[in-house]
């Protein structure tokens, strides 16, 4: 026994100081380092990267970093490899660490005007990379706005399912509102469809008016929500994930008989006004306000319904408000992304707001980590990532996503990133020589 | 006119009556204690003041003002907190998470504020930090401020559940056995505390207590209930020397 944990914690020992190895050249780097080095290798795959991908045997420039590829050919994973390696990896770590001392200085520099230029800078800077790098294929910029619009589907489950830790399964239900309210709106007024009928409105007037549709989305989306929130009231756990797994099949049997928006057959013909812009856009602003709610104490109060309803209430928490809120909030903002995915995709139909949906969320929020904004971002990106990239095994697909997400509910029930604060500022901050530790 | 009156309380649950014909009257700045033995309906009358259950029968005034059919959260912010028998803490959240958010009722910002982080908001939740940080100060919890609570010892434990009571401004607190399961030197410093924050705060105390020492020595008026019912009332050393008490509470044991 003695010799089997003394060489667990060897080994483990040689990994934590394997990783640390790793790690140092970079702890200095600060957030704008990082930008840089991605902004570079963005760059650089516009400018050779398809010369790269030809010289190393492949078709094309690899769509979700060669992983594609390597599925459909394994002979090519070793240039998939070195592609990744040679157009990501490498810039990044060489521009990161060289740039790491002008950056941080840059940054404070940035800090000490104004704190609010710095973050809109990053995230212009972050919009930038994103732009370029889907400019590569139009499915690299349909699976980058689906990404986007599915962190907004996370987040608003979040808010119901980890910060108030009540089991909704109304999330497609929310979601198909949304983007049928919003797509009658668009499609209704400014588009001749034959099923609904001619254009009300001149379609050059419409961009301004999208807004106005996503949010009539969200608004929607949000009164739909009333009717799981009111039973929430004196309802918990799996009677309330019944109620509104319920909700979830009513919405999608109303619209498959609702002939006027296409019945079972769809709303199709949406006009293209969801591009990454508006997209991402969207994405930030859902993301910071979100966040800006959960960390106020009216936030807050949703930990507190969730950890103890009686104490709350005893603690002047008006709990039903809270749950109220929480619904209807995250409601909008499910809407509302439906209101965008339904313009991503430009066409709408009940079967895609399915269980099969929910599934996908839910595994979204439930690996990503609970009570946390990077979980949910991390969780959405990782799931939707690999759901594109092991396209190729098709069906078995869904045998492999599920078991990472069984092997990460064993290690860590409650996600990847679960319980924590999230602020922008301090991730970018720049970083001080470390005192004391390392 | 008191500050809280209860008059002719009755309580059913399904055919039990756990509270018969019960009445209380506490004036502002009082120290109160309530005693009995195990089921008596101690932990009952507090859930019917603070509206956790609605009474039967019978009045209850904070002020003047009714407090039946409120809900619990409209009586809390009315000025009436509580702490529980049985610890209830929001086990996610930090100390100073605790205290700041029975501050909930004191909020002007409201969603807009939320969503958007308006000025307001900031001021807001400054000014509350700060009226957090000098209770916690006050019970002495103040270097956990940043802890998650199921990390605490339990005794700092029940110093949060008192802090984040007071967060409320109460002027009627409601303890429910605060020194319950504590070790001799714990006990010392929650009594301590108590007449800290009595005398520095000057609302009343109304307390249930399982442990004589505690009650004797903190109380100015004692209640006696058995099968939930009253059956003395009086000053400690009445309570003390009242041979009913003895008998249906303290039993043959010497009282110290």
């Amino acid at each position: 026994m003695a010799v089997t944990s003394g060489t667990m914690s060897t080994s483990r020992e040689r990994m934590s100081e394997l990783r640390a190895r790793i790690t140092k050249p970079f702890v200095m780097v600060p957030m704008l380092g990082w930008l840089l080095g991605a902004l570079v290798a963005v760059v650089l795959e516009q400018l050779i990267g398809l010369q790269l991908a030809r010289a190393f045997g492949m078709p094309r420039i690899p769509a979700l970093f060669g992983v594609g590829i390597a599925l459909e050919n394994p002979a090519l994973f070793p240039s998939a490899i070195l592609y990744d390696f040679l157009i990501y990896i490498l810039p990044v770590a060489l521009v990161a660490r060289l740039t790491a001392t002008p950056a941080n200085w840059a940054v404070t520099k940035m800090f000490n005007f104004r704190s609010w230029v710095t973050v809109l800078l990053h995230i212009l800077l972050l919009y930038i990379i994103l732009h370029i790098w889907a400019d590569i294929s139009d499915y690299r910029l349909l699976v980058v706005r689906l990404i986007l619009i599915a962190i907004l589907w996370t987040l608003s489950l979040n808010i119901i399912n980890g910060y108030m830790g009540e089991f909704s399964c109304s999330h497609p239900g929310f979601i198909a509102l949304g983007a049928y309210a919003a797509s009658i709106f668009t499609v209704g007024l400014f588009v001749n469809d034959n099923i609904l009928g001619q254009a009300l409105l001149p379609a050059s007037l419409g961009r301004f008016m999208f807004p106005i549709a996503l949010i009539l989305g969200g608004v929607i989306a949000a009164l739909g929500a009333i009717l799981v929130a009111v039973p929430s009231f004196n309802t918990r756990g799996d009677y309330l994930a019944i109620i509104s797994l319920a909700f979830m099949f009513m919405v999608k049997s109303l619209f498959e008989n609702l002939e006027v928006v296409g019945g079972a057959r769809g709303l199709g013909s949406q006009p293209d006004w969801a591009g990454l812009p508006t997209v991402f856009l969207w994405t930030i602003l859902g993301i910071w306000i979100m966040n800006n709610f959960v960390r106020s104490t009216l936030g807050k109060a949703l930990n507190a319904v969730r950890d103890g309803e009686t104490a709350a209430d005893a603690m002047t928490v008006n709990t039903r408000r809270t749950k109220f809120t929480a619904f209807l909030f995250g409601a909008f903002w499910a809407g509302l992304a439906g209101g965008l995915f339904a313009h991503v995709i430009r066409y709408v139909n009940p079967s895609s707001f399915g269980i099969q949906m929910l599934a996908e969320v839910l595994a979204m929020v439930y690996f990503g980590g609970l009570n946390s904004i990077q979980g949910s971002i991390v969780g959405a990106v990782s799931i939707n990532l690999m759901g594109e990239a092991l396209r190729p095994l098709e069906i078995y697909k869904w045998l492999v996503i599920p078991l990472l997400l069984i092997i990460v509910m064993i290690r860590r029930p409650t996600g990847l990133i679960s319980f924590t604060t999230f602020d922008f500022t301090t991730l970018i901050k720049p970083k001080q020589k470390p005192e004391g530790e390392v | 006119m008191a500050l809280l009156q209860v008059d002719n309380m009755t309580h059913y649950f399904g055919g039990l009556r756990a509270v018969n014909n019960y009445n209380l009257e506490i004036e502002p700045g009082q120290v109160r204690g309530l005693i009995g033995p195990n089921g008596a309906g101690k932990t009952t009358i507090f859930n019917l003041i603070t509206g956790i259950y609605k009474p039967t029968e019978g009045e209850i005034t904070l002020e003047g003002k009714h407090l039946i059919g409120l809900r619990p959260h409209e009586i809390a912010s009315r000025g009436l907190a509580r702490t529980f028998q049985n610890l209830r803490l929001w086990r996610h959240m930090t100390v100073l998470e605790h205290v700041k958010q029975a501050r909930y009722s004191k909020i002007n910002y409201g969603l807009v504020g939320a969503f958007f982080g308006t000025p307001e908001l900031h001021r807001e939740e400054d000014e509350n930090e700060r009226i957090a940080r000098d209770l916690m100060k006050l019970v002495g919890i103040a270097r956990y401020a940043d802890q998650i609570v199921t990390n605490l010892p339990y005794g700092a434990q029940r110093r949060v559940e008192l802090a984040r009571a007071l967060a409320i401004e109460p002027k009627i607190l409601f303890l429910d056995e605060p020194t319950a399961g504590m070790n001799p030197e714990e006990l010392e410093q929650m009594m301590q505390i108590v007449r800290q924050v009595h005398t520095e705060l000057g609302m009343a105390i109304f307390l249930i207590e399982h442990r004589m020492r505690v009650v004797m020595e903190l109380c100015e008026m004692i209640q006696t209930l058995v099968f939930g019912e009253v059956i003395a009332e009086g000053r400690p050393e009445e309570i003390r020397n009242d041979p009913a008490v003895i008998e249906a509470y303290l039993g043959k044991e010497v009282v110290t």
